[in-house]
């Protein structure tokens, strides 16, 4: 008998006709950029070649997709059996995060008939801090789907296939582990090329170390912040003592990347910017505010078993690390020239779209798939 | 184009900044200069503005005059008015004007020409960051130029290129990356880039960069004022040349070492960030940061294997334990 039930319920509500409608604008946009370009839609230019479509929906959204990862590490790697029951959700997460960064790229390549050429032998350029990155999140996209299939040999009743592959699971956990961990810190490594066009406040070798801490700490929250919604919305018990030792970790992982991010940039003698009072000083100071209230809220161990005050350092920590990845990619990268850049509507919208279409399949599934945890009554 | 007083701030900003980043530890070896590196020496005081350039690159190219949107109601095409490179403009010539312009490469009250295209990078961070190989060094030349058949429109060079040099059209729904090759297809038959070809003053000069480089200096260290002969066309080849006075050169010759060397190599008599030119790179390329900073982590994929193996390891002995737990 498994652990995990589907939580049943009918699929069609209100919320999800507003996501499908949300979805639906995006479609029809994404239309027009494959009609007309993707000027047409988008206000990117030749200084910003990447807008929110990369920095947005696949920088932040892979990284809202870290769930599953930080999960396997502690469940499957350091044997922490108790956080069992927020695997599934937290991998499931992880599937839509990268399944759709993954398409998001396609919809941002402006020339993605030839996408295929990046698996190709013959154009491989290793030297590519992208091509790394495709290959990783490529790979990792399979791995977990095979992670997940247990969930639906379950379903399906084919228990035969599924304790086989449970038998070979630990070397695709392996790999669900190392992959996320290259990539997400070569995102940070992808942006330091842009050199003088990227602003002292974020410009630094520690980037890839800096993106990889921040992101194992967005995966715990989003980890927290599904189990308390997910609680709340489906009217399920909270489970506070497993999000308590969570937010202990998420804690322990904020207070070592503020140390880090501030001994560089006082070691490189550009704090000072901070201060500023132009965009960059400004959004620097927002980003480590978002950072540093998860950090206030957690070190009093009693608000560790708060669900408002979890779901207010979860938030908070999403945002800090979305906020991050912003301020790398977009607010602290200025080509000069002139250029400018401020996502169009269209864009917005789009972006919009590929999150609501992640929260419904998140809906379907959850509904519809034995993923959550079974209570007992 | 004119460039703006806050542009240059911006550019003195990022000087200092870089001013405080030393090399580190980890970045891989500069790239040599090819065997048989061809350039170009553009002098600025030699350039007179006629935009010949501008059109040639067109016409060998087959790129389409560009009209501004100012010009959209009388031009009808026979005055390329093109104020950058784009998709449509490989190569073009702007002016950095100040004052009453009365001097020709003057900084104060005067004004100068530059003109901007691919810089044919030494160590180019286009060619490092390309996912599908799409942007290529010749061994041999050093022309630095672009494969569509193999790019995947991901514009990772854009954002990479310290000169802002690769273009990518997005008003079409089958876009390209643009760039200047250096009439790679006009050199195998034997001739000249075309901006080179037509330059009436030799203010683009093409030749091999060591001897271009060499040229440079001679022009640099000669006195102000001192006849010259400058060469057009080719440096050494069978054109005529012609005599003028050594203007007022600023005393750098910029591409020299800027990003690790470029085999496009620039004079002038103003400033170079006036005219638009970063001058807050470094003298080595981004690209053996980030690469170096890669191949360290990674070791040859050595790395990333021992930790596998280790995480195998963990899962394969925790996974027995995890059933016992299931059945319990």
């Amino acid at each position: 008998m498994s652990s995990h039930q589907p939580l049943g319920g009918k699929l069609i509500n209100t919320q999800f006709v507003i996501l499908a409608i949300f979805a639906l604008i995006a479609a029809i946009f994404l239309a027009e950029r494959f009609i007309f370009g993707l000027g047409s839609v988008t206000n990117l230019n030749n200084g910003y070649p990447w807008g929110i479509w990369i920095a947005i929906d696949v920088v932040i959204g892979t990284a809202f997709g870290c769930g599953g990862f930080v999960m396997a590490i502690l469940v499957y790697i350091f044997n922490k059996g108790k956080y069992h029951p927020l695997v599934r959700p937290a991998l499931m997460a992880s599937l839509f995060g990268y399944s759709l960064g993954g398409m998001a790229v396609v919809l941002d390549l402006g020339r993605y008939w030839q996408v295929y050429n990046i698996f190709l032998p013959w154009y491989a350029q290793i030297n590519s801090v992208m091509f790394e990155v495709a290959l990783c999140v490529t790979a990792y996209t399979f791995v977990l789907w095979i992670e997940f299939t247990p969930v639906f040999l379950e379903k399906f009743g084919i228990e035969n296939l599924r304790q086989k592959l449970e038998k070979v699971l630990f070397a695709v956990i392996a790999l669900g582990v190392l992959l996320p961990m290259m990539h997400q810190s070569s995102l940070g490594t992808m942006i330091l090329v842009a050199g003088f066009k990227l602003h002292p406040l974020w410009n630094t070798n520690l980037l890839p170390v800096l993106f990889l801490v921040s992101v194992a700490a967005m995966g715990y929250a989003i980890v927290t912040f599904e189990a308390l919604l997910s609680s709340a919305g489906f009217k399920r018990p909270y489970d506070t003592t497993i999000l308590n030792k969570l937010s202990g970790i998420m804690l322990v992982l904020l207070i070592g990347y503020m140390i880090m991010r501030f001994a560089d940039l006082i070691m490189r003698g550009q704090l000072g910017l901070a201060l500023a009072g132009d965009i960059n000083g400004n959004m620097f100071i927002i980003e480590n505010i978002l950072f540093l209230i998860p950090i206030v809220i957690l070190i009093n161990p009693a608000n560790r078993s708060k669900p408002r005050l979890l779901f207010i350092a979860a938030m908070s920590m999403l945002f800090a690390g979305a906020i991050f990845r912003i301020n790398a990619y977009l607010v602290g990268f200025e080509p000069g020239g002139g250029w400018n850049y401020f996502p169009s509507v269209p864009e917005l919208l789009v972006t919009l779209g590929i999150f609501s279409m992640e929260i419904m399949l998140y809906l379907i599934f959850v509904k519809r798939l034995p993923i959550l945890h079974r209570v007992e009554a | 184009m004119t460039i703006k007083r806050r542009d240059f701030l911006k550019a003195m900003g990022g000087a200092l900044a870089v001013g405080t980043t030393e090399t580190q530890a980890f970045q891989r070896e500069a790239k040599e200069m090819p065997p048989q590196a061809v350039g170009m020496l553009y002098d600025s005081t030699l350039c007179i503005g006629c935009k010949a350039c501008v059109a040639a690159c067109k016409q060998a190219n087959d790129h389409p005059a560009e009209i501004i949107p100012e010009h959209q109601e009388w031009n009808e095409g026979t005055w390329d008015s093109a104020v950058d490179i784009s998709g449509q403009t490989l190569n073009v010539i702007k002016s950095y004007q100040n004052g009453d312009l009365s001097q020709k490469d003057r900084e104060i009250n005067g004004f100068a020409f530059i003109k901007r295209h691919c810089l044919h990078c030494v160590d180019p961070s286009c060619v490092s960051v390309c996912p599908v190989s799409a942007m290529q060094k010749d061994p041999q030349t050093g022309i630095v130029s672009h494969n569509p058949d193999a790019c995947i429109g991901c514009r990772y060079c854009v954002m990479g290129c310290p000169f802002s040099v690769p273009q990518f059209d997005y008003t079409t729904p089958f876009p390209q990356i643009h760039k200047c090759q250096f009439c790679n297809h006009l050199q195998a038959q034997g001739k000249l880039p075309a901006c080179c070809d037509v330059c009436p003053t030799g203010a683009s000069l093409f030749g091999d960069v060591r001897e271009l480089k060499e040229e440079a200096k001679q022009r640099l260290a000669a006195q102000a004022g001192d006849s010259y002969e400058f060469q057009r066309g080719k440096l050494g080849g069978d054109r005529p040349s012609h005599v003028a006075e050594i203007p007022k050169y600023q005393q750098h010759l910029y591409g020299d070492k800027e990003s690790g060397g470029t085999q496009v190599v620039y004079l002038a008599g103003v400033p170079f960030d006036k005219l638009g030119l970063p001058t807050n790179v470094p003298d080595y390329s981004y690209a053996s940061i980030s690469e170096g900073m890669q191949h360290t982590i990674y070791k040859g994929l050595i790395a990333p294997a021992a930790l596998l193996s280790g995480l195998m390891f963990m899962a394969y002995r925790n996974r027995n334990s995890k059933d016992e737990e299931d059945k319990s």
